[in-house]
């Protein structure tokens, strides 16, 4: 190689030389300022056709980004685009035809199951490519492959997760259900279609400014996305189960049992207290080894995981009987509280077809209507919180982790290397060992530091892929009751509590999944893995889970709490997995509610009352002393002591109240976690809240900084006041005291640009409230479903059914959706859409 | 007039290559180049046809675009670049990046060796 370059350079010199003695006799003297012109002309071309270095981030390769005919400028949609259009494709059995309404959500009318498919792949690649390949880049750890070295810490944890491995156990699985396949591949073929139609001047404009291109879609994407689902609602325990360690080895078992403890008084589970259970028939039994190697203080860990799915992943669902409704027919309504992004996590779709009819919001990246309903049934989703991911404390021979030691002897593990690609530098290739226990995530190559020379194996439920997406796709062309339980009999991961309405009258809900029968706080904290007295003992079967039907009460509901009381017979999980207070006050609405309609449905949904400043603000002025606080923290006291205990935008109370308990969070637990200098997980609010209002001792309460002084609960609600104070009144200063500036809620973009984003929205709600809406995170599709014949149906989401910046439809819903507006669901027969004029475009599919 | 026709050369070439967008964005320096130096104007003269042919066809496209899409993604991005969110600054920028390429490409066209100039 050198010496032919050498060669070659040598060459050159030799040609330049010849041409400089050319030039010299051909006396053309503007052979030099030609040379500089030229030399000027490729300098300006190479500087703007490279991506130039500017602090941390690269802009774009400037001029390809600013030529009107290739870059940016072609995504700016004209304001009065018309999406007619006749598309000729292959692959179609059929002729498909879409009419799209005012909003841009497309009407699906096809002849066969497959073509639908395939047209939903092509819309949602129309609308939303960026956005679908890159999470499906995150999932499989590929983000440095676009974005270059910074992520490289994100990718290696996706993949030591076995992300990749459980898309392909999916797939695996896809192959024993042929419609299924089809249904999958059909989508994958759509969006491909969409991808070859697609000139280099129309990609999306998150490709122009990452300057990378689409690459072929496939049906791997599409469990890929699903296993992204799977670790953002049940992916937390990468990090708690490891700072709920900390805390154990901290604070020891018997006080880390009441920090963190899995009683809650006021609890109102999914299924009422008192229900019956049968006896498990599961049983799991705890090890003898329990007191020395698993409650005993082990050793400690401290990795910095670089992605955690966020605490407040949750959500509400409902269904109301026709005993309790206006109209005598079923209400539902669903609300998933997820991360709140441009474009969005959901699109929208009417897909018809002479098997269904379904409506709802789809995953693009995904066939099928994930939340919605048909013309028979509606059904919606929450987060089911059960622990299904678990850390194996491993064993090695040596540092090759070649061999670990398992059951009395060594065993051999899986040595993958995993390649990872990335942008502007060499590929980087990470070795991760694979054991029956699960693959390591922290060894002495990844986080070494933080977990002590330890070798965790991390073992999860989604690793063994799943076949949960059949369950949507018979959601979609379910009938009543008993399809519905059929339809989700497939589901495993994430845990989901299903509600259910029918037309014929019928509600219910079921939490489905396949969760680990576990003894009691197995999995809580890292588990022994040198035997198989720790591993999982078994699944619960699905007829164990729990559901309840048509109930006396007339309604179900769930709201992300524990699912049952402690009769239940098996162990749920940790409770700090299981937010308390919108279960409570969603029961306590939908109980004395009567002859409910859609309209009072959608005000629930968007109801901001704090059940838990209610129960939180007289155990404050419990334990406060008045009489040592000055005018101005009496003056902000004041506007707790009047506040209507609504969370509104416009409400101050709200925020002094938020900043007052934040400050006594702080004054209670900072002494004792500062202390420990290792990451832990603060107790859960409702710890210190129920603990104030049983009046027993309350555990820390004394501040250990001041050794001379026993400090009470008085003593920690005053000094509370005291730190609030000056930083609410800065807050009055800057106008940004009413609580809707105070939360300051914002969508972001996927890659965080804030002018992108939607900054500032004037929303209301928040944590423990039925509106959940916090910074940028909240109901990411609120719908409700009256299921009258014929269906009435509203909904919204915080984005827009157009992925790209450069339309006018990328964000056009979110006014909307922080007003608490809803659409109403055009839910209709190709003959009555034709006839409808909220319907504006007509776009056709032929086969070419 | 050869001042003139040379501007409206520039601009069309770069117009017509820029059609194909599976070819690289910087081909119209080909064609200015080519549009000068069979031209054969001045140096000056060339540069600023090249820079105001291909300048203005960037600006003028841009600013059609620009105004049916009523200024939405272009005050996006110039925020992104960093423009103060100026639609008019990015279509500026746009414009003289587009011109400089044209200009140069140009003056190197008419510097450019050939028989006739011997």
């Amino acid at each position: 190689m050198q010496i032919s370059g050498l060669a070659f350079n040598y060459k050159n010199l030799y040609y330049l030389k010849k041409n400089l003695n050319f030039s010299a006799q051909s006396i053309d003297m503007r052979i030099v300022p030609f040379i500089i012109s030229a030399a000027l002309t490729t300098g300006l071309v190479a500087v703007l056709n490279t991506p130039l270095s500017v602090g941390k981030t690269k802009t774009p390769r400037l001029g390809y980004f600013l030529s009107p005919q290739q870059g940016f400028w072609q995504n700016a949609e004209p304001e009065n685009k018309s999406f007619d259009a006749n598309i000729v494709v292959d692959g179609l059995q059929d002729k498909v035809e879409v009419l799209m309404d005012e909003r841009l959500v497309p009407h699906i009318y096809a002849n066969n199951d497959n073509d639908a498919y395939y047209t939903q792949g092509f819309l949602h690649a129309k609308f939303r490519l960026w956005q679908m390949e890159f999470q499906t880049y995150v999932a499989a750890g590929r983000l440095s492959e676009i974005v270059g070295p910074d992520r490289i810490a994100t990718d290696r944890f996706f993949r030591r997760l076995g992300m990749l491995e459980g898309a392909e156990a999916t797939m695996k699985k896809m192959a024993n259900n042929p419609a299924l396949q089809a249904a999958v591949t059909s989508y994958a073929n759509g969006v491909n279609a969409y991808i070859k139609s697609l000139q280099p001047s129309q990609i999306p404009f998150e490709y122009k400014l990452l300057d990378y291109k689409p690459e072929a879609w496939t049906p791997i994407k599409t469990y890929l996305f699903l296993m992204f689902m799977s670790y953002d609602l049940t992916g937390r325990g990468t990090t708690t189960d490891l700072q709920m360690t900390n805390s154990k080895n901290y604070f020891g078992y018997e006080d880390f049992n009441k920090l963190y403890t899995n009683v809650q008084d006021s609890l109102d589970p999914i299924i009422p207290k008192g229900t019956l259970y049968e006896k498990a028939s599961v049983a799991a039994l705890a090890p003898a080894s329990l007191d020395s190697l698993y409650f005993a203080k082990t050793s400690s860990v401290a990795p910095n995981a670089p992605e955690a799915p966020n605490k407040n992943n949750g959500s509400n669902n409902w269904a109301i009987a026709g005993t309790k409704t206006k109209s005598g027919k079923p209400i539902l309504a669903s609300d998933p509280h997820l991360g709140l992004n441009l474009p969005s996590l959901w699109y929208e779709v009417q897909i018809t077809t002479p098997t269904h009819s379904t409506y709802g919001a789809s995953f693009p990246g995904s066939p099928a209507v994930i939340i919605g309903f048909n013309d028979s049934i509606a059904w919606g989703v929450t987060n089911a919180g059960r622990d299904v991911l678990d850390y194996y404390d491993i064993k090695f021979k040596d540092t090759t982790m070649e061999e670990y030691w398992f059951n009395g002897a060594w065993q051999r593990s899986v040595i993958k290397e995993e390649r990872i690609k990335i942008k502007g530098q060499p590929d980087s290739i990470d070795r991760v060992a694979i054991t029956a226990l699960g693959p390591v995530m922290y060894d002495k190559s990844y986080n070494a530091n933080g977990s002590d020379g330890k070798y965790l194996a991390v073992r999860w439920t989604a690793q063994d892929g799943s076949s949960g997406l059949q369950t949507f796709y018979e959601l979609n062309r379910a009938k009543n009751f008993d399809d519905y339980m059929s339809a989700i009999h497939h589901w495993t991961c994430p845990g989901q509590n299903f509600a259910f309405a029918s037309v014929s009258g019928d509600i219910a809900i079921k939490q489905q999944g396949a969760f680990v029968a576990r003894w009691n706080r197995q999995g809580d904290f890292i588990m022994p893995g040198q035997d198989s007295s720790y591993l999982w003992q078994g699944m619960i079967p699905a007829s164990e889970n729990p559901m309840m039907k048509n109930p006396e009460r007339g309604f179900v509901s769930s709201a992300n709490q524990m699912s049952t009381d402690s009769t239940y017979p098996y162990y749920l999980g940790a409770a700090n997995a299981f937010p308390l207070y919108r279960g409570i006050i969603i029961n306590k609405k939908l109980n004395a509610m009567f002859g409910v309609t859609p309209l009072d449905v959608q005000a629930l949904q968007t109801n901001n009352d704090n059940i838990f400043a209610e129960m939180a603000r007289p155990a404050i002025f419990k334990f406060l002393n008045e009489s040592s606080l000055n005018a101005d923290e009496k003056k902000y006291l004041g506007y707790l002591r009047n506040w209507n205990l609504r969370n509104d935008v416009d409400e101050i109370g709200a925020s002094v109240f938020r900043a007052i308990w934040d400050s006594l969070e702080v004054a209670v637990w900072a002494d004792e976690f500062k202390s420990a200098a290792l990451p832990l997980q603060w107790p859960d609010e409702s710890t210190l809240l129920e603990q104030m209002l049983k009046d027993s001792v309350i555990l820390f309460e004394d501040n250990i900084t001041t050794p001379n002084v026993r400090e009470t609960m008085v003593d920690a609600v005053t000094a509370a006041i005291k730190k609030a104070t000056p930083q609410l009144a800065q807050m009055e200063k800057d106008g940004t005291l009413a609580w809707g500036a105070y939360k300051d809620t914002r969508v972001n973009h996927l890659l965080k640009i804030p002018s992108l984003s939607r900054l500032h929205l004037p929303i209301g709600g928040g944590v423990h409230i039925i509106n959940a809406t916090t910074g940028n995170h909240g109901p990411s599709w609120r719908m409700v479903v009256h299921l009258v014949d014929g269906i009435e149906a509203y909904g919204v989401y915080p984005g827009g059914q157009n992925g790209n910046p450069g339309s006018k439809y990328y964000d056009s819903f979110i006014d909307s959706w922080a007003a608490g507006k809803y659409y109403r669901l055009l839910f209709l027969s190709k003959e009555a859409a034709k006839q409808n004029s909220q319907f504006k475009w007509r776009l056709t599919f032929t086969n070419s | 007039m050869k001042f003139i026709v040379a501007i409206f050369l520039h601009a069309f070439l770069a117009f017509a290559v820029g059609l194909y967008s599976q070819f690289p964005w910087w081909l119209f320096v080909g064609t200015s180049g080519v549009v000068a130096f069979f031209i054969m104007d001045s140096p000056a003269k060339s540069f600023f046809a090249g820079f105001l042919g291909v300048g203005a066809l960037w600006a003028g496209l841009v600013t059609g675009k620009d105004l049916a899409n009523a200024h939405l993604l272009s005050s996006k991005v110039a925020q992104i670049l960093p423009l103060g969110g100026s639609y008019i600054a990015l279509i500026i920028v746009t414009g003289v990046v587009g011109g400089l390429l044209g200009g140069f490409a140009a003056l190197t066209g008419a510097y450019m060796p050939s028989k006739s100039t011997k």
